[in-house]
């Protein structure tokens, strides 16, 4: 076992995430704004940034579902059971004693079971729900049908409300975590360059030496 | 409709430029003569029939029904001459001569100062229907060209005449100028199509005085500028009432008791004569176009009037509404016994309004003027002077029928006016009053004596009367649809999309913006209110128990 950087982030990810994170950021800002908890920006311009990032954010979504699945890249948001007590312990007790974190980021597991669990969560329950009820909301002229729509659209809307203010916590914790650990700037770090320092098994690191060289920093002195 | 004028414009300019200066060249000694008769083909002060002394409006109206055979009898059907419309989504009777209304209350038994307003002849008595023989419609008051055709204010609809035309004779015209001789030769030979100087000497003085009842028809649409009403400025559209209020022999589309409250027609079929004042009827129901904007724009239209939005505010213009009627303080009179008019209200011209009148009451004004917002289907429900009313509560005059989120309402704007008037205390129903009458004791206006002035209305309704009156609070909603602003002036999203906006308590239509606080916005305020404490605590511990082995 040795630590090597290898590029865990290929460009399309990293554009995807931070696509995304604006998208979501500009998002958040104009849908407060929409549901009236700051006045900031006019309302009108509000709803149609709100609208075109949404369409927009909606084309990455597209993208981006179709390369998790072509890469096989989904599995890595698989949740898994074990080790997640481990990692629960750890960010409520462990973290304040200056233990190692029970998990090392490998090749084909970014996430801690925590993180895949979260990241479940999110795409199977709260994102489903927010686009869901977003078109549906969006696109309500066209299946309106009289007095019964406007109950309709008033769950749709608290739907789509309760989703939003879900994502918004995530965001926060999301940010706060990569604090955590190495600390801010290492956590960020791999998702603008690509490359984190992995825990490789010798067959990995023999593998990509000899098929996927470009994956591999040279073993230089790390950090 | 501007794209079709500005291309129409265009194709002109167009044609000049290449076949006109082409032709100028060519023949720049010709002299075209213009072509004559501009809107007609007729010339009507060429006809030997209108080059006489007529002495009456009659004789004139005998004059144009020697051509237009069918006229009379076509005015006659309508409302403008029958003042009576039977409302088939409610089954009432309505009009003028029915009616109760929050101004001047009732028309008979104050005739023929309230008839001076009617569109014939000599209609003195409520009690029969309007006079009958053809002679008895005006036709000038409609057609009149020559800007000197007036009714006299107290005269059943007909003109104040006198041996000199154009000179001052005795009394007002019902706008309240004083009267001239009308010259009747000259009105006759200048007819054409009606303009807003005709519609408007009637509908913009309804109430007694310039805009006192509509509050979107004043004086200031006979130039407006672009800014009180696009369609109707000579910078906008220039256009004039009939443009809009399409006919059909002698009958006008566009009406306040039945209203196209929610036109999905639209345009129609090309070409389609629609019979229809709606906005749809030119614009279409999808009007915006263009952008993301136009489409979430056209998504309101199955909600929101075109005009709650398109008419920010009424009363524009410079001439102020009357916006709230007291007649219950009326009759006061000072120490030598003599009626009293204070004026508190300046208007935006500088003009000094009435503010308490011995005959009327008080009163108040309004100018630009925010509406009131309900839900409408188009028909409105009169509390007519035979319905049992309940005084302790105020009073709808008339109630705008349609149901939030109702598949035929809309959202749409009104004046609300404010009133206090006469009931019949014993009976429980609105009193008829008789307000005017020059020569009997009776008449309010005459002897400020309320017992005296209701006991003559109801007489003269033939309404059975209890003997005691009182006042009670009255609203009475008037639709807001003229006096649209351009588009650019249209109102601003936040205007309702906001937690003070102007459609608050209106329920059925779900509004982002105005409720921020609702049960889930506050749970989802909740969550990530923890998600920040949180993370705050988490990372204050981090801070705490740092130096205990390191962050890694």
């Amino acid at each position: 076992m040795s630590k090597r950087f290898v590029k865990v982030y290929p460009r399309f990810e990293r554009l995807w995430h931070w696509t995304q994170a604006l998208l979501i950021a500009v998002l958040m800002f104009t849908g407060l704004r929409v549901s009236g908890v700051h006045e900031l920006i006019p309302f009108g311009p509000a709803v149609m940034l709100h609208t075109l990032s949404a369409l927009t954010l909606l084309v990455v979504w597209i993208f981006a579902t179709f390369w998790l699945f072509t890469t096989g890249t989904w599995r890595q948001f698989l949740p898994k059971v074990e080790g997640m007590l481990a990692t629960a312990r750890y960010y409520a007790y462990g973290i304040f004693k200056g233990e190692e974190p029970p998990y090392q980021k490998q090749m084909l597991r970014k996430h801690n079971p925590l993180q895949a669990a979260t990241y479940f969560g999110l795409k199977w329950v709260v994102f489903p729900a927010i686009w869901v009820s977003g078109i549906i909301y969006l696109t309500y002229n066209f299946w309106d049908s009289g007095a019964d729509s406007t109950f309709v659209l008033e769950v749709v809307r608290n739907i789509h409300l309760l989703a939003a203010y879900v994502i918004f916590a995530f965001v926060i914790v999301h940010v706060y975590l990569l604090t955590t650990g190495h600390g801010f700037r290492e956590h960020v770090k791999p998702m603008v360059t690509g490359y984190d320092c992995i825990e490789l098994t010798p067959e990995q690191e023999a593998y990509l030496e000899s098929n996927e060289p470009g994956r591999l920093k040279p073993v230089a002195p790390a950090e | 409709m501007h794209a079709s004028r500005n291309t129409t414009a265009f194709a002109r300019l167009a044609y000049s430029l290449a076949f006109g200066l082409t032709a100028s060249v060519a023949f720049a000694q010709e002299v075209i003569p213009p072509v004559p008769g501009e809107g007609s083909t007729a010339d009507h002060s060429k006809f030997e029939i209108l080059q006489q002394e007529f002495k009456s409006g009659p004789e004139v109206t005998a004059a144009c029904l020697s051509c237009h055979t069918e006229a009379d009898d076509q005015v006659m059907h309508s409302i403008h001459f029958q003042w009576e419309f039977d409302n088939p989504v409610t089954g009432q009777t309505l009009g003028k001569s029915k009616v109760i209304n929050a101004f001047c209350g009732n028309v008979v038994g104050n005739e023929p100062r309230c008839t001076s307003c009617h569109a014939g002849y000599g209609w003195d008595d409520m009690h029969s229907a309007p006079p009958q023989q053809s002679t008895a419609v005006d036709c000038l008051v409609c057609h009149d060209q020559s800007g000197q055709y007036a009714k006299l204010s107290t005269g059943a609809g007909h003109p104040p005449l006198g041996d000199v035309p154009g000179e001052p004779v005795k009394g007002q015209t019902i706008t309240g100028a004083d009267a001239w001789a009308v010259d009747l030769m000259k009105s006759a030979q200048s007819v054409g199509m009606p303009t807003r100087e005709n519609c408007g000497q009637c509908h913009f003085y309804g109430g007694g005085g310039d805009n006192v009842k509509h509050g979107d028809l004043s004086s200031a649409l006979y130039d407006p500028d672009i800014h009180t009403d696009v369609h109707m400025s000579k910078d906008g559209a220039n256009m004039v009432c009939s443009d809009c209020h399409t006919e059909e022999s002698h009958n006008w589309a566009g009406s306040r008791y039945l209203m196209d409250a929610k036109d999905t027609i639209g345009t129609g079929e090309p070409g389609e004569h629609r019979f229809s004042a709606s906005c749809e009827s030119c614009h279409s129901d999808s009007p915006h176009e263009g952008d993301l904007m136009a489409i979430k724009l056209n998504d309101h239209v199955d909600k929101v009037a075109c005009q709650t939005c398109h008419i920010p505010e009424f009363a524009r213009g410079g001439v102020a509404t009357k916006t709230y009627w007291d007649w219950s303080t009326a009759g006061r009179l000072n120490a030598e016994g003599q009626p009293i008019a204070e004026h508190n209200f300046t208007q935006s011209d500088g003009q000094e309004l009435h503010t308490y009148l011995t005959i009327k009451g008080d009163f108040e004004w309004g100018e630009n003027v925010e509406p009131y917002y309900a839900w409408f289907n188009g028909a409105v429900d009169y509390t007519l002077p035979e319905e049992e009313i309940d005084p302790t509560q105020v009073v709808e005059i008339n109630k705008v029928l349609g149901t939030p989120d109702g598949e035929d309402s809309r959202i749409w704007p009104f004046k609300r006016m404010v009133g206090r008037q006469s009931y019949d205390a014993g009976y429980n129903k609105l009193a008829y009053s008789h307000v005017w009458g020059p020569t009997t004791d009776t008449a309010f206006w005459t002897n400020y004596d309320w017992g005296k002035a209701i006991e003559a209305g109801m007489k003269a309704a033939g309404s059975p009367y209890s003997g005691e009156y009182g006042f009670i609070d009255t609203y009475m909603y008037w639709p807001i649809t003229h006096m649209v602003a351009p588009a650019d002036e249209a109102m601003d999203c936040a205007e309702c999309h906001a937690e003070d906006g102007r459609l608050v308590g209106l329920a059925g239509v779900v509004m982002p913006g105005t409720n921020p606080n609702s049960i889930v916005g506050r749970l989802g305020q909740l969550l990530v209110l923890l998600s920040a404490l949180g993370v705050v605590g988490h990372g204050l511990l981090r801070l705490l128990s740092r130096g205990k082995g390191g962050t890694h």
